[in-house]
């Protein structure tokens, strides 16, 4: 019954604005009388569009709330495009709107069909009354008494019917297209994705910041100590010099490779000053002669220049691991919307890239190319067999 | 020599204490940010201030920022800027205000205590002491690669000099003769187009202004 009633409140209501909407252009054309009715009129057409979308978007709300109160189902809002069209006019370009229409129109048939089920529920009643009162058609009592049962039996079916029907019609027409359920999965994909990312990035800046604050500083103070008792206990017999020397030494490598591997993880100098200043020490470190030249206008997001960071410091060890090259080259460049970067090389190329899950012989180029994928940027590599090897990777600068 | 540390690790701080205490040293105030080294420093007028780069608040530059707040008011005070990084855009921030007394080395350096110590009277002497991998960094940005001209003789001795050290000092480092790392610096202000200079401090100068820092 509810159905039936708010279909016939929403069905009427837009149906009187549609109506005067209508007639108001109508009477425009035909002509409208003295300037008072020429003003109404226009108003008339003018606000028209606009409260018939309020209440189109009216009535789908409180359609909503019913399904929500009463068949205790969520319909799921599209996308807000529609509302985000310019108004009055912007709204109506989208199919949402018109789905909503429909909806609204068909629902009057189920508002019909949802009284026809009232009235089965009815039916024993009314044979009843009938039957006291006496069948205006006259109709005999067997078959009055015979066709109530039969419509009440019915009834649960019909009723059943009727809701699966109501039901399916909202989902399909109120509820979010196809193309706006895959444009809603995309971005809740795009937004998981990017938290995903922002979380790899924090978890790497507390990784090298536990670092500097625990272990860097210890092994800093061990070294130091040890390096002053070598300098201060010269005279003793060789071969306790020679263990202090040892291990001396010892600490002074670990610290390095503490240090190397915070390099490549994610330099404090990054979060500072940014990717420009950050790849300094990173091509100054290479064991093999590293050209860079950067030219960036303005820095990227920081998401992204991590990513760009990554790619140098990955590339670089490719080529130190696998390409026997004597010297490499880096460029980075900006034009504010795009960041390129090219990591060449003078070596043997040949490094190959697999399909997604296949292997790459080791060479991390496929970790290199997932990387750039996760700001939406790409990757390529072009390494004939004989050299050189050239990885080029666009990276967008938001992320 | 009177010195002032500031260094956010107490570990590294009773280290350093310890270091540069006794004999020529007196360490006459160690602290633990960048606020209490320019209120000490303002207070003691110490001969050097030995600091470190990422210090509270911000863990970030502070050393470098309070060591240039340092040099513009108080400019005969020798600053020792140490970091577990050594940064050339670090670096060109603190040698833009000036190169004489002034050093910048990687916190590792302090377990070659004698190397060390070096370079901590080079730089209260006036002279500069940077970091061989602040030089490589800056070599890195050349476009025209200057090491190329070279030969791998000469680009050791560019490196030393860039790093501040004397004719002395890299004939120390090298264990050649004095005679050879002069013609040594003759060629490469040659092939570089420098002006030939006399005396240390110019030269480091002329050499730092080249790499670009």
């Amino acid at each position: 019954m509810t159905a039936l009633l708010v279909a016939a409140v929403g069905i009427t209501l837009l149906g009187v604005v549609g109506v005067v909407w209508g007639a108001a252009i109508f009477s425009l054309l035909t002509g409208a009388g003295d300037a008072a009715h020429v003003a109404l009129y226009v108003a008339a057409v003018v606000v028209g569009p606009v409260a018939e979308l309020m209440a189109v978007q009216g009535v789908t709300a409180l359609q909503r709330s019913r399904l929500r109160t009463i068949a205790g189902i969520d319909i799921p809002v599209g996308s807000r495009t529609a509302e985000r069209k310019p108004w009055p006019l912007g709204p109506w370009l989208s199919a949402s709107i018109w789905r909503q229409v429909a909806f609204h129109l068909l629902s009057v048939g189920i508002g019909v069909a949802a009284g026809v089920v009232a009235v089965c529920w009815l039916a024993p009643v009314i044979a009843v009354t009938y039957l006291i009162v006496g069948a205006p058609s006259g109709a005999p009592a067997a078959v009055s008494c015979a066709g109530a049962l039969a419509m009440l039996f019915a009834a649960p079916w019909l009723a059943r019917q009727v809701a699966v029907a109501d039901q399916t019609l909202a989902r399909a027409l109120l509820g979010p297209s196809q193309s706006e359920e895959f444009a809603l999965r995309l971005e809740s994909l795009a937004k998981s994705r990017a938290a995903i990312v922002a979380a790899t990035d924090t978890e790497r800046r507390r990784i090298e910041r536990d670092l500097h604050d625990g272990a860097q500083q210890r092994l800093v103070s061990l070294a130091m100590r040890l390096g002053l008792a070598r300098a201060r206990f010269s005279d003793v017999p060789e071969p306790i010099e020679q263990v202090i020397a040892e291990a001396h030494e010892e600490a002074l490598l670990a610290l390095s490779e503490v240090r190397e591997f915070i390099r490549g993880l994610h330099p404090a100098v990054l979060n500072d000053r940014g990717l420009n200043a950050a790849l300094s020490g990173l091509a100054a470190r290479a064991p093999l002669p590293v050209r860079l030249t950067v030219d960036m206008a303005q820095s990227a997001a920081p998401g992204v220049e991590a990513v760009a960071y990554f790619i140098v410091s990955e590339a670089i060890t490719n080529v130190v691991k696998h390409a026997q090259a004597t010297q490499a080259e880096v460029t980075v460049a900006s034009d504010g919307s795009l960041l390129r970067i090219a990591i060449s090389d003078n070596g043997v190329g040949g490094a190959k890239l697999g399909g997604p899950g296949a292997s790459d012989g080791g060479t991390g180029l496929m970790g290199l190319m997932q990387r750039a994928a996760s700001v939406d940027g790409t990757l390529t590599i072009d390494s004939p067999p004989g050299g050189p090897t050239v990885i080029t990777a666009e990276l967008p600068c938001e992320s | 020599m009177r010195i002032v540390i500031a260094e956010d690790s107490a570990l590294l701080r009773d280290g350093l204490t310890r270091l540069l205490s006794g004999g020529e040293f007196e360490v006459v105030a160690a602290v633990a940010d960048a606020e209490q080294l320019l209120r000490a420093v303002a207070e003691l007028q110490p001969d050097l201030a030995v600091l470190d780069v990422r210090m509270p608040p911000g863990f970030t530059d502070e050393g470098i920022k309070a060591a240039l707040v340092i040099r513009r008011q108080f400019p005969d005070i020798a600053l020792l800027v140490l970091s577990q990084y050594v940064e050339e855009s670090y670096a060109t921030d603190l040698l833009s205000e000036a190169t004489n007394a002034v050093g910048y080395l990687l916190k590792d350096r302090v377990a070659h205590v004698n190397d060390f110590l070096d370079a901590v009277r080079r730089v209260a002497a006036g002279g500069t002491a940077l970091d061989p991998e602040v030089v490589a960094q800056l070599l890195v940005r050349r476009k025209d690669d200057p090491m190329s001209s070279l030969t791998p003789r000469e680009q050791q001795v560019l490196r030393l000099m860039a790093e501040g050290r004397s004719n002395g000092g890299i004939v120390e480092v090298l264990k050649v003769s004095p005679s050879a790392v002069e013609k040594y610096v003759t060629n490469i202000f040659a092939k570089l187009d420098l002006p030939p200079i006399s005396t240390d401090h110019r030269r480091v100068l002329a050499v730092l202004k080249y790499l670009g820092a």
